[in-house]
């Protein structure tokens, strides 16, 4: 192996809350922290880290983050283009893209996120309570492609992720005959495994399927526990060379490959993004990507002990276990259905946190930081001898992924 | 069509150059797509140039205003106040349109009887002189 080959030497987060509930920090005070604790946690000093690394829509600028950490000089600072959570393990790849060419040593990717302290997600910005504008409505003009995009949709009344990607989980449904109690017992198990993780902030309620069919309908076929959480938190992973990796504090993980990008004509996905084509509709996007990177790590879905797989929602989830090869495709539902999911007896435990349904929603940086903590035996689902992870982002928008090596 | 199906306060579009010419088709009840001058390839949204061969030679085909249900949501979410609930988002297959599909609302049908497949017509909704929303209601047999 190379002396520069990219590992991840450290891990670190904030507390985790429910949306709203960190006031008295600021988000990039919380960011702050995350890296500290990550760092801390390789052995490693602030002064040891030249590059900062994020993905789309990071309030939390490297720049300033990198002065206020007192970094003794940036020489790499990063932020991925694809939207929302598909760039977490991107930022990742990137990281490691730059230890491996030598444009830094040590890169610290993080993700901070307080949407209390900002607006709420799926609102449009919109304040239900503020009086009407009386002026008739008309066009309003921008020069911003994204904006224009979602300016296609917004006046249907899609503004919330959980209607949008329904579309492509009820199109699954009718395709394949998926059933909501399939996509329940996603979220059931992911809720089971938060059980023993002092860090989720669901972890102490449990939840049966009949909880979960009697939650509340949000945007049909997702129910209020198809959704992942909103939450206040930061995590942070530290990249760094194979060589630098060697004497630190806490055994090295290996990125075996990364991957990330979005098939022909994807755009922003399935949000705005009524033309995937028939074949990709009711798919996660991301099998194309899911083959490259098989082939790049030398190991196949056969191969992974345990999974971190982006759940922004149940539905989102079972599409990526048939882009990832782990199911036929159609077959993700049954395959849900076997228990495949579970950390007692399942085939491929997964989300061995709790996810972003019932650990945290910091974009799925956290699903990297467990992925990390799965191959040390630092899980509190731990699978034993587990020596080959996948970590996803989000499916249904230009995506990403990584494979991760027990050294 | 006179009755509103969102209460005052919801989101107006927001359009860029290449977008405009779309709602202001709009605005006078013509549901259209690009289609290029080069290969023929139709697209929506509008975009600058055509993805097929690159050409930026295009111009604006009427649709009939038909289609069918490619996929939906029921969504018991509100937006605005006083919004009636639950309202529909749908993906709609447009005829001749080269395969293409928008995002849209389904109107004057119970959710329980919407089915993928099913036929549907563009029914225009007048906001204001400027602005006309297109949504689609189940299509007479």
């Amino acid at each position: 192996m190379s002396a520069r080959k990219a590992h991840i030497v450290g891990v670190g987060e904030s507390a985790y809350a429910r949306w709203g509930r960190i006031g008295d920090v600021t988000e990039h005070a919380l960011a702050c922290q995350s890296i500290l604790r990550a760092v801390e946690d390789a052995g490693l000093s602030m002064d040891d880290v030249d590059g900062l690394a994020s993905f789309a829509e990071d309030r939390n600028e490297a720049v300033f983050l990198a002065a206020e950490l007192g970094l003794p000089r940036l020489r790499f600072g990063n932020m991925v283009w694809t939207p929302g959570g598909g760039g977490g393990c991107a930022a990742v790849s990137n990281a490691a893209m730059a230890v491996e060419t030598g444009q830094a040593e040590v890169v610290v990717v993080y993700r901070s996120l307080c949407q209390g302290q900002f607006f709420r997600f799926g609102t449009g910005g919109i304040d239900a309570s503020a009086p009407v504008d009386p002026a008739p409505p008309t066009v309003s003009q921008t020069d911003s492609m994204m904006i224009s995009s979602v300016g296609t949709v917004m006046p249907y009344g899609l503004l919330m992720a959980a209607a949008a990607y329904a579309l492509p989980t009820r199109r699954h449904m009718h395709l394949y005959g998926t059933t909501n109690e399939q996509l329940g017992s996603i979220a059931v198990t992911f809720r089971e495994h938060a059980s023993r993780n002092p860090r989720a902030v669901m972890g102490d309620r449990p939840m049966t399927i009949d909880d979960y069919l009697a939650s509340p309908m949000i945007a049909d076929p997702h129910r209020l526990f198809d959704c992942c959480l909103e939450s206040d938190g930061a995590c942070a992973v530290v990249v760094t060379t194979a060589e630098r990796a060697r004497d630190l504090a806490k055994r090295p993980v290996e990125i075996l490959a990364s991957e990330q990008g979005a098939p022909k004509g994807y755009a922003f996905g399935h949000f705005t993004n009524a033309n995937i084509p028939d074949d990709l509709y009711a798919t996660g996007g991301t099998e194309e990507m899911a083959n490259r990177l098989w082939a790049k790590a030398g190991v196949g879905p056969a191969d992974v002990d345990v999974a971190q797989i982006y759940d922004h929602f149940s539905g989102c989830v079972l599409l990526q276990l048939e882009d990832f090869g782990f199911c036929k495709r159609g077959e993700g539902g049954p395959f849900i259905e076997s228990g495949a999911l579970a950390w007692k007896g399942g085939s491929l435990p997964t989300n061995t946190h709790g996810g972003s349904l019932s650990e945290a929603y910091i974009h799925g940086l956290n699903h990297v930081v467990e992925g990390v903590r799965s191959l040390r035996d630092e899980s509190t689902s731990p699978v034993d001898g587990a020596e080959v992870c996948l970590v996803t982002s989000a499916a249904c928008v230009p995506s990403s992924a990584l494979v991760l090596g027990r050294k | 069509m006179s009755e509103r199906y969102f209460p005052n306060g919801m989101p107006a579009p927001m359009a860029n150059t290449t977008m405009l010419p779309w709602w202001q088709a709009a605005a006078e009840h013509r549901l259209v797509v690009q289609q290029c001058g080069a290969c023929g390839h139709t697209r929506f949204p509008p975009a600058p140039i055509c993805p097929e061969c690159r050409s930026d030679d295009a111009a604006w085909k009427d649709l009939p205003g038909g289609g069918e249900v490619f996929t939906y949501t029921i969504v018991h979410r509100p937006i605005a106040a006083e919004q009636e609930l639950p309202y529909l988002i749908a993906v709609i297959a447009l005829d001749d349109s080269g395969g293409l599909r928008m995002i849209s609302n389904l109107v004057a049908v119970a959710p329980q009887d919407v089915t993928i497949g099913m036929r549907v017509e563009v029914v225009w909704e007048d906001m204001s002189d400027d602005l006309a929303i297109p949504r689609f209601r189940p299509a007479p047999n």
